[in-house]
């Protein structure tokens, strides 16, 4: 491999090296979104009577999906990368209680979760405010949506953990022990050093996480988070109008997790090694 | 003359191998050490444990002065102290400029321009001076070699530790990174170099030791180990790398 084979004086910057050769092509997955945004609309302005009513009715729903999703994925990448620095920590009770947690949340299924923060989390604050005497805990009401967000990003954070772990894994031993012979320090070199490059290794799966994430927020709605599938329910429950309720609710997932694709795909072009 | 590395009956273990055995070594400020012996000898191992990248179980090494014990000495020995690596370990995600002025930055706290004069300095020094805006991958592997040193001297270390550093090279581009070394070991500094390279042992190293089974076999002066070796061990190891 020698130098002389690369012609070019400067290097390609890495940011933004995506925009070269094959990759300038648009995306033919974009298509995929354009065909499923293309149907809303079709049925949208064909047959304003139901799916236009059905669109403002689930509007508000949509908001409070994408509220719910983008806030508790920020959280859990913020959590995960804690938990998962404590799962490779030296400290022996950091690890125990980080593993305990991982493993303890991924056993329980999500929707569980969710109601356990929503119902019995604040029954048990209630419980203890009784027992103390103090008023503010006795009568401790959370909102619901708080709760979801917890309950979210409490139970994806142990997946994101793992997701993390992986990825610094990956980074060759000796990355490490290079930045630590310059004199960093062990939160240096995995600010400088390891975690840039592990970001770039765990992109599709964080990614894949974010969509599983987006998706799994309908769960919310069983705890009377006014979610988009909630919306659907509660239109179908007034309107007994069932098939295109749920159609319309399909559609509109779809065209978010299709879109979420396309953005982490984007993101992943962005960020490849210069070789 | 006080040693500035002072290692004293040093153990270690790797679960039941015991891949240092007592080993007992003083360098000398500005003196260049070469240091040979088969693979798992414990020569690599060694080295690591002078700026602590491997812990010992037993003994103590002092390094200019300061003992390896805690973490604070830790990270002061390893800014005096800077390692070239076999597999070069340059920061795939950061230009060859990058690779050395983070440290520089972050650990010496300097500012931008004295750290890219240093950079840039350093890199005509390590003949690449072209190379700055080049990531590390984009460079052939004894260029890659060269940029690892100048981003090891960058912190101005005061001893310089090699752990094979030309085993990774194709044989022609050995010669460029021993060139460096060898001007490095000319201008007075501290080094400690595993490696087979019985060129560069003779041009420029002080003192050459074989180790073999944890344990230092045989050291003298380059020329009177390869030519005259005591040990049968030495002639062995020698006859077969000759």
């Amino acid at each position: 491999m020698s130098s002389s084979s690369y012609p070019a004086p400067t290097p390609k910057p890495l940011v933004g090296s995506g925009k070269t050769e094959k990759t300038s092509r648009i995306d033919p997955w974009w298509g995929l979104v354009a065909v499923v945004v293309a149907l809303i609309l079709i049925l949208n302005f064909a047959s304003p009577d139901p799916y236009n009513r059905i669109l403002v009715f689930l509007q508000e729903g949509i908001w409070v999906t994408v509220k719910i999703t983008l806030i508790s994925f920020l959280l859990v990448l913020v959590l995960g990368l804690a938990v998962g620095l404590a799962r490779l920590s030296k400290n022996t009770i950091l690890r125990g209680i980080a593993t305990v947690y991982v493993e303890v949340i991924r056993g329980i299924p999500m929707m569980v979760q969710i109601i356990f923060w929503y119902f019995a989390s604040p029954a048990i604050v209630q419980e203890i405010g009784t027992s103390l005497n103090n008023a503010s805990l006795a009568n401790f009401r959370p909102d619901g949506t708080t709760m979801a967000i917890f309950g979210l990003t409490f139970g994806y954070a142990a997946y994101m953990s793992e997701v993390y772990r992986a990825g610094i894994q990956s980074i060759s031993r000796g990355q490490m022990e290079a930045a630590r012979s310059l004199g960093m320090t062990y939160f240096q070199a995995m600010r400088y050093i390891i975690l840039p490059q592990a970001v770039r290794v765990i992109l599709p799966p964080v990614g894949n996480e974010f969509i599983t994430l987006l998706k799994d927020t309908a769960l919310v709605s069983a705890v009377a988070v006014p979610d988009m599938t909630r919306r659907g329910r509660e239109f179908q429950a007034s309107t007994f109008i069932i098939i295109e309720t749920w159609v319309m609710v399909a559609l509109v997932y779809l065209v978010m997790t299709l879109l979420a694709t396309r953005l982490v795909s984007w993101v992943e072009k962005r960020s490849k090694f210069e070789r | 003359m006080e040693p500035i590395i002072h290692i004293e009956n040093v153990h270690k273990w790797f679960g039941t191998v015991h891949a240092l055995q007592a080993v007992n070594l003083d360098i000398l400020k500005g003196e260049v050490v070469a240091i040979m012996g088969p693979s798992g000898s414990g020569k690599s191992t060694l080295l690591r444990c002078i700026n602590r990248l491997e812990e010992f179980d037993e003994g103590k090494i002092i390094v200019d002065g300061i003992t390896l014990d805690s973490t604070k000495n830790i990270n002061a020995v390893r800014t005096e102290v800077g390692m070239v690596f076999q597999s070069f370990n340059l920061f795939p995600h950061l230009s060859v400029m990058d690779n050395i002025l983070l440290a520089q930055k972050v650990v010496r706290k300097r500012g931008q321009i004295e750290s890219e004069n240093k950079a840039r300095f350093l890199l005509e020094k390590v003949g690449i001076p072209d190379k700055a805006n080049y990531y590390p991958l984009q460079l052939s592997g004894g260029q890659q070699q060269r940029v690892a040193i100048a981003r090891a001297l960058a912190m101005d270390p005061k001893i310089m530790l090699f752990d094979e550093p030309t085993s990774a090279l194709d044989p022609e581009m050995i010669q460029e990174v021993l060139d460096v070394m060898t001007d490095l070991a000319h201008e007075g500094m501290t080094m400690v170099v595993v490696s087979h390279e019985m060129g560069f042992a003779r041009a420029a190293a002080d003192r050459a030791i074989l180790m073999d089974a944890g344990q230092i076999i045989e050291e003298a002066p380059p020329e009177v180990l390869f030519t005259n070796p005591k040990q049968e061990r030495t002639k062995s190891f020698l006859s077969k790398i000759l």
